[in-house]
């Protein structure tokens, strides 16, 4: 009997803004076979859409292709590939930039592969000719509502496509829009060739994704019990260590920080959780009940059990819309008699607002370093010497908007005393975007495959 | 009876769904999670987030990870990119969840600091 073959899969970005260096060090400070990052967050399709607009050859994560111009001769010494969601809502231009980059280290030969069809922007008005109705999913209204405004539309592809450019000998894919944790899922296809009715196998490499897919949320970060995670300043990026039955380790690297344990791992399996039971991707439907962890050794977790059912029909699709307008600002507010002096400064600012005729569809008052996060949960009296007014309001009229902003700063002279902090120009209006949660038939998608050799 | 922080049962993470958020909660032993599947109703959990949840709350139970997963609508002031939050995606509201009081059976000891660490030695809320 051969060994089982073992694939190691990293995941180096949990979002676009992640760790620079992450990447780089899980390539090189341990053996790997894939390395993922994943670059796209709901309002990330927006704001590339929108540089897209501006520039055909914009679009995409363009610190990608700046990694890859570090890493690459790593990359390819060891023989490491990566998955990537970095192509944005452009992946050609991003397969376009990462030629001229993978020209200059003269790598002859990389395959670089994209998947498209993700992006439907520019079939809305077919689709929805054709029968699509685009309902909204948490409560039902009629896409008509948005329909105008509407910035970005994506679906969640699955991850066979993926698979598939790993299969013609991609050594770099660069997807749009796909689920996180199929960025792990899809390598797993390709490598053990699991089949798309093998549903608790496609739960187990999507359960793999899911503990990954916020970077270092499961070696140590964000843990409960923070006081026990060691070596913050070198904490180590998660690995996965699969088999071809769906059992995994999740680990890092030798000699890195941070910290791999049952609990660490507990809290991310739990990470924006909904239905335990029915954990819907556009490749299978998980069961995290079913989920079992064990400790396999010094920061190791061995995951197994993992059951999965037949997937859904439908493709979830991600519309953005743009809903108003929004500003916040803030103001530093030393003792004695912080809080009071504080409130003194918000009820003027929105009692002069209101005098010159100025109200908002939605602000907020926090008061930073009191009760922003916690609210009003009781708990032992704070000793406050200083707090951080921080004001804000949405609006649909961006003037109306930006007239809030000029109201801040005349509060550092005609406000209590021993008001200071205000800096970096008045707070200017920035877009609000509405997101539209909606399903498509998944017949009516088509991806598309592309695989290119740099010359 | 007697009253503990939850956080001397159980340890937490939340993050943002759609409008709302969720916070998982995981017990440190059987006995912990037997307790908290008592105890930690979704209507306890209203109560403890009056002022931050305006939507329903949810419960599901994961006794494979001693866990349990609560879906606090309307807890962000609107999805995406409309709050006007501080903490607009619920990354505080599992800490926040820890600060809860828990009735708990007299005889009941929580999982020793010692061993579990369950609080931060020498931290503010006072562990040992």
């Amino acid at each position: 009997m051969n060994q089982p073959r073992r694939i190691r899969i990293a995941n180096g970005q949990g979002f676009w803004g992640d760790s620079v260096d992450a990447p780089v060090r899980l390539i090189e400070e341990g053996p790997l076979d894939y390395l993922t990052l994943d670059y796209l967050a709901e309002v990330t399709m927006s704001i590339l859409q929108k540089q897209k607009r501006r520039d055909p050859a914009r679009g995409y994560a363009t610190d990608f292709v700046q990694l890859i111009d570090r890493v690459l001769p790593a990359l390819r010494a060891k023989g490491v590939k990566v998955v990537a969601n970095a192509g944005g809502v452009n992946p050609s231009a991003c397969r376009q930039a990462l030629i001229e980059v993978a020209k200059e280290h003269r790598a002859r030969g990389l395959k670089i592969g994209t998947v498209t069809g993700d992006d439907i922007l520019g079939r809305m008005e077919q689709l929805i000719d054709s029968g699509v109705r685009f309902e909204n999913m948490d409560d039902g209204r009629p896409i008509s509502e948005v329909l105008d405004r509407i910035v970005s539309a994506n679906v969640y592809i699955d991850s066979f496509a993926i698979a598939e450019a790993l299969v013609q000998g991609a050594d770099i894919v660069i997807s749009g829009r796909t689920t996180d944790p199929g960025l792990v899922l899809s390598p797993l296809i390709a490598e053990y060739g699991w089949k798309q009715d093998a549903w608790s196998l496609l739960a187990a490499g999507t359960v793999g994704g899911h503990v990954v897919e916020c970077g270092a949320q499961c070696t140590g970060g964000n843990f409960s019990r923070w006081w026990e995670v060691a070596g913050w300043d070198n904490l180590g990026y998660p690995v996965l260590e699969f088999e071809e039955n769906g059992e995994f380790v999740v680990t890092k690297h030798e000699g890195t920080g941070g910290l791999v344990s049952v609990d660490t791992v507990s809290e991310q399996l739990l990470y924006e959780m909904g239905n335990p039971k029915a954990y819907l991707t556009p490749d299978c439907v998980v069961d995290f009940t079913s989920i079992r962890l064990a400790g396999d050794g010094k920061d190791r977790v061995r995951v197994s059990g993992i059951r999965g059912s037949e997937a859904t029909g439908t493709f979830k699709v991600s519309i953005a819309y743009l809903e108003g307008y929004k500003a916040t600002g803030q103001l530093t507010v030393s003792g004695p008699d912080a809080v009071a002096k504080a409130k003194v400064c918000a009820d003027a600012l929105w009692g002069r607002l209101r005098r010159a005729g100025f109200t908002y569809d939605k602000t907020i008052t926090e008061l930073v370093g009191l009760d922003s996060c916690h609210g009003p949960i009781p708990g032992p009296p704070p000793k406050v010497h200083e707090v951080v007014l921080r004001v804000g309001v949405k609006d649909g009229d961006r003037a109306k908007v930006d007239r809030f902003g000029k109201e801040l700063a005349p509060l550092v002279t005609s406000g209590p005393p021993g008001i200071t902090g205000f800096a970096g120009g008045r707070p200017k209006a920035t877009e609000v975007l509405g997101y539209w949660p909606t399903l498509i038939p998944k017949d009516r998608i088509v991806t598309r495959v592309e695989v290119e050799e740099v010359p | 009876m007697k009253t503990l922080p939850l956080y001397a049962l159980a340890h937490a993470r939340s993050g943002d769904k759609g409008d709302g958020s969720n916070v998982g909660v995981i017990a440190y032993d059987l006995e912990s999670f037997a307790i908290l599947r008592e105890m930690l109703t979704p209507e306890k959990v209203k109560e403890h987030f009056d002022g931050i949840v305006f939507g329903d709350v949810r419960r599901f139970e994961l006794p494979n990870l001693l866990a349990l997963n609560f879906l606090l609508a309307e807890s962000l002031g609107g999805s995406g990119s409309a709050s006007l939050k501080t903490d607009a995606q619920g990354k505080t509201h599992g800490m926040a969840m820890l600060r809860m009081r828990i009735e708990v059976p007299d005889g009941y000891e929580p999982p020793s600091p010692g061993t579990r660490g369950a609080l931060a030695p020498g931290g503010e809320l006072g562990g040992a």
